[in-house]
This record gives structure tokens, sequence and C-alpha cells, in this order.
């Protein structure tokens, strides 16, 4: 095994996710099997090859740095699930 | 019997509108009925857009009878409801995105409108674009027209059997592991993935940005042409869209097929393809050749491997991207969170599925410290072998030939309990999206059961041009009569 729920739990916490007990056990299968599964890649020599990140060779899409119209306060704001003003409300960062 | 307006094809409706035959709004009205007397059974819409498409409808009309219509004018389209719709609620499939009313068009919706098209919906899909059955869907899933106990295919299930029940002419999906390629074949429609950055991306909600592209599904390679003339092409919005020219696909419709090399990649013929489907893609490459076209032989040495890079490479952007879904400035937010970090937590537990979370939780493994060379940095090495792979395949061929599925539509249910299954049935189609190439399935015959096969037809980056000729040539010799489901 892989991965051990203590593992899991940590994960978890990285991605800012919660699951209950029962979750977390199928959870702890699942990714297992998935990541015996991708062993397979250890089988493959790959001393030297450059890793790919994008299929299509970029160049990189330089701008000319000009101001042009964005979306307005109101706009932006619209999709909040809480809101005060033109700010969006969370609950209290600082004690 | 005469095709309904709502199962004509582009450019059938194209004709008809330009002779004056009948009007926009006739079509429109036609696809809404439709719409109505099977979608409760299917299922292919989240949204259904009826009072803009008729004003739309309208409007076409009276560029019509300006003399001032294009390609698109007056042809009822749907979109994969993850791509924005200024004002039109855009959810991904998801919980997280119930109540979001993007403030922006994608690009792709903006070139739609501006090409006269009518959207009529939002169509369903695996909650982010992750799975191949549409079954994960927040909102419900949909049916294969074609047997309403059987999946219509995934992510982009909506789309697809929108076009199959005659819910629209033509619509939009995208494709980061074959969300396009293999609901088209299992709805027995064409489906097409373009070169990655043939298509600008702005407004697509993000899975794996290396990965994605979208994509037209049409009832024939002419409409498919007709589809991408209109949404491809450079967009200074999308800084990964290559500024390269775009021919006029339509072109390629009809041209023949005289003297190219069909590539058949002999590591695709032992991956337990149901016989019936290889029998299908046997009987195609038998019409290419009594077309002139020639058989060979290739080799793509890492097919196996791409299953297992894919499903590293996928999740871990997929987990970067899928950050951004925090419960702050749109989105789903928990209600009964204390403080900030509870509320992060809370909003992403409660407003993603399992599969979401299943995937962000592998990403999110992968990309962490220590294990980041281990599956991140493996995989991308592996990823270029497989891009080498096919450059040397198209050294020896124009276009490979390939199953786009190793089955026919599977039941609804069958393959939800073991993810490794469901990633499996991508098995043919991952690897355009892990090389950037574009792809095509085309109808290519129907099992005994009677449910249609789709033939997978890959070409070199930018050679869609190709894939609509080929596509077109098996389609005006096709061996098979072609069906419409009994809805």
């Amino acid at each position: 095994m892989k991965l051990t729920k203590a593992e899991v739990e940590y994960v978890a916490a990285l991605a800012r996710l919660e699951f209950s007990e029962e979750e977390k056990e199928k959870f702890t299968s699942q990714l297992n099997s998935i990541l015996d599964y991708m062993d397979m890649l250890n089988r493959v020599d790959t001393s030297g090859v450059v890793p790919e990140t994008h299929a299509i060779t970029l160049r990189n899409a330089f701008r000319d740095d000009v101001v042009w119209k964005s979306l307005e306060p109101e706009e932006a704001i619209k999709n909040a699930p809480e809101e005060r003003g033109s700010c969006f409300r969370v609950p209290r960062v600082i004690e | 019997m005469a095709a309904g307006l709502h199962e004509s094809t582009i450019h059938e409706l194209q004709e008809k509108l330009r002779r004056g035959d009948v009007t926009a709004s006739e079509i429109t009205e036609a696809v809404f009925s439709r719409i109505e007397a099977v979608d409760g059974r299917i299922k292919s819409f989240i949204t259904i857009m009826r009072d803009s498409a008729a004003a739309c409808a309208r409007r076409a009309d009276e560029a019509i009878r300006a003399g001032k219509a294009g390609p698109l004018t007056g042809i009822p389209i749907a979109v994969k409801d993850i791509m924005c719709t200024k004002g039109v609620r855009t959810t991904c499939g998801s919980r997280i995105l119930e109540n979001f009313f993007p403030p922006y068009d994608a690009t792709v919706v903006r070139k739609l409108k501006e090409g006269g098209a009518v959207i009529v919906g939002k169509t369903n899909m695996d909650e982010f674009a992750m799975g191949s059955s549409t079954e994960t869907s927040f909102y419900g899933i949909t049916r294969n027209p074609w047997d309403l106990g059987r999946i219509p295919g995934g992510s982009s299930g909506g789309s697809a059997a929108a076009v199959a029940a005659g819910e629209c002419i033509a619509s939009l999906g995208s494709d980061t592991g074959g969300s396009i390629r293999q609901p088209a074949s299992l709805c027995g429609v064409v489906g097409m993935k373009p070169t990655y950055g043939r298509v600008s991306r702005y407004g697509l909600i993000a899975f794996a940005s290396s990965l994605d592209q979208i994509g037209p599904f049409t009832r024939d390679a002419e409409d498919c042409a007709i589809l991408l003339n209109a949404i491809c092409g450079y967009d200074p919005l999308d800084s990964t869209s290559v500024p390269v020219e775009t021919p006029d696909y339509r072109s390629f419709v009809g041209k023949d097929i005289k003297g190219w090399k069909f590539g058949v990649p002999r590591e695709y013929l032992i991956e337990g393809i149901d016989p019936e489907v290889a029998g299908l893609m046997e009987e195609s490459i038998g019409v290419l050749e009594s077309l002139g076209a020639e058989r060979v032989d290739i080799s793509l040495p890492h097919t196996e491997y791409c299953v297992a890079v894919y499903y590293v490479i996928a999740p871990a952007e997929a987990s970067s991207n899928l950050a951004r879904y925090d419960g702050v400035k749109y989105g789903y937010r928990s209600p009964d969170a204390r403080d900030l970090i509870e509320m992060y937590r809370k909003s992403r537990s409660e407003g993603f599925g399992a599969e979401v979370k299943r995937r962000i939780m592998i990403g999110t493994y992968a990309l962490s410290s220590g294990y980041y060379d281990a599956y991140y940095k493996k995989a991308s090495q592996v990823r270029t072998l497989i891009k080498r792979d096919f450059e040397e395949a198209f050294r020896k061929c124009d276009v490979i030939v390939t199953p786009t599925a190793p089955t026919a539509a599977f039941r609804i249910g069958e393959k939800t309990d073991d993810p490794l299954q469901m990633y499996l049935s991508d098995i043919f189609t991952i690897s355009a999206n892990l090389a950037g190439i574009p792809g095509i399935s085309t109808p290519c015959g129907y099992t005994g059961k009677g449910l249609p096969v789709g033939l997978q037809l890959l070409a070199g980056h930018f050679q869609e041009g190709k894939l609509i000729q080929a596509a077109s040539a098996l389609e005006r010799n096709a061996k098979f009569e072609k069906r419409r489901p009994a809805l």
C-alpha cells in the first residue's frame, strides 16, 4: 500500500478538503489502486528525456501594457456569496 | 422519410433559409418542440434558453431578409455548460457553480453569437468534465438516445445526446482526454477535437489547461467543417491559442483520398476491443482502400502508458485550477464556517462531488513535496515519448485510424464504482490530447444491439482539413444505412 489513511488526511488538508471516516477508507483504497496502476510508468526509461508541459511549441505572448476596460465593480461583485459595499465579505481573519 | 427540420444538417438548413423555404423562427420552434417532447427522458440540458433563442431567431430572420446572413445565421446550437455565457447560468455540472452567472462570454460563444447562431441551451456534462459517462453531474445523468438504459459517454454527454436526439442542429463540447470524441462515438454523431491552440479557451472553465480544447458535435463532416470555421482562430485573450492560418475547412469536403496512407497502430488492436467494434473498423478501412487509399502498419510503442500519464497530468493541473473555488468571490459558500480556513474546506467539500475530489486528491499528492519527480515529472517525460511516437508515425502515413472507444455505450451504473475501469474507456482518445494533435470521431456502423460505433481519425498538428476530408469520404461511401434513434 502506497498511501496510508494518515497520508490521505495530510493530502486532504493540503487540498482544503475534508472527508468522513467512511469516505477516507474508500478514498485510501481507490487512490492506492490508481497509484498502483501508475507504477507502470517506472518501466519506461526516461533518462535524458525533457519533460513536455505543452504539446505545441509556444512563444511567450507579449502584449503592450495598455489600459483597457475591465469589469465594473458591481459586475465583479455580482456572483459573490456575501458582499458589503463593493467588497467580498469573508469570516474574520484577524483576532 | 424526409428529415424533420430538427433532424437536418446545418448545410441543408442554410440552403432552405437561403431559398426562403423556411424561417429561422420555424427552425428554432421545431427544435424547441423536439426538446419538449424528448428531453424529459434524455436530459441533455441543464439550462434551456427558450426566450433568448426565440429573440435571436427573429434577429436572424431580419438578417436573412437584409441579405446579411452568415454560415450559422438562424442555426440552433447547444453549448456545453463549461463555456461561459454572459448572464446565463454556467454550472460546469457542479454544485459549486450552482449560482454562477458569468459576466462575460467565452470567445467561442461570442463567435457563435456574432455569426448569428441561435443558442438553445447549456448541456449537461460530467462535473468539471471529469468523467466518461455524464454520470458525475450534480444535475442528474443524461441518457443515451439510442438506449435510455445506457450512458451517452462523457464528459460532453449532453452535447452529444442533444445532436443525436434532434434537440439542436449542432453543439459545442470540450475534450481533455476524449470528452468530445468518445460521446460522439457512443451517440452516433461526428465529434472533433481540434489541435491544441486552434480554438480559443478564453471563457472555457479550466480542467487541465495543457490538454483542454473546444470542438464541434455535428451530424456530418461538412457541418463539422462549418462549425470549426466559425470557432477557430487566434485569440489574444488566450495566450496558448496559436497564430497560424486557418483554411476554409469546408473546402476539404468531398475531395478524394486516393493515394493517402492510413496508419493502423498495432498496439491499438490488442487492448481488449469489443470484436464488433474491431469488425466495424476493419469495414471502414476496406472502404478507404476501395477509394484508392493504402493501409499501412504503424507502431505507437508507448500506447500502454497513455492512461497512466494522463491520470497524473490531468489531475495535477486540475488540483491547481480548481484551487480557485474557495467560496470567496463566486460559487458555493458553506453556511456554517467559523473561520476562513474552515470556510474554504467546507465550501469545497460540500460543493465538489466525489470524482472531482478524487482527482484533486490524486493531483495534490502527485505535486506534493517528495512525490513530484516520481509522478508529475515522470509522466511529463513519458508524454514527450508519446508525442515523439506520433511524429514518427506521421512520417509513414497521412492519417491514423483507430476505434474511438473500445466498446459501444455501456449501461448506466456499470462503471461508477470502479474509477480505473471508467478511465480505461478513454484509452484510444487520451493520446491525442497528450500530443496536442487533432482527432475526429465519425460514425462507422452499429452493433448487433443497434448501438452506434465511431471510428477515430488522427492527424498531425493543424491538419484538421485532412480529418474532414477523410471523414467526408467515409461518410459518402459508407457501407451501412444511416439510422436515427427511435424516441
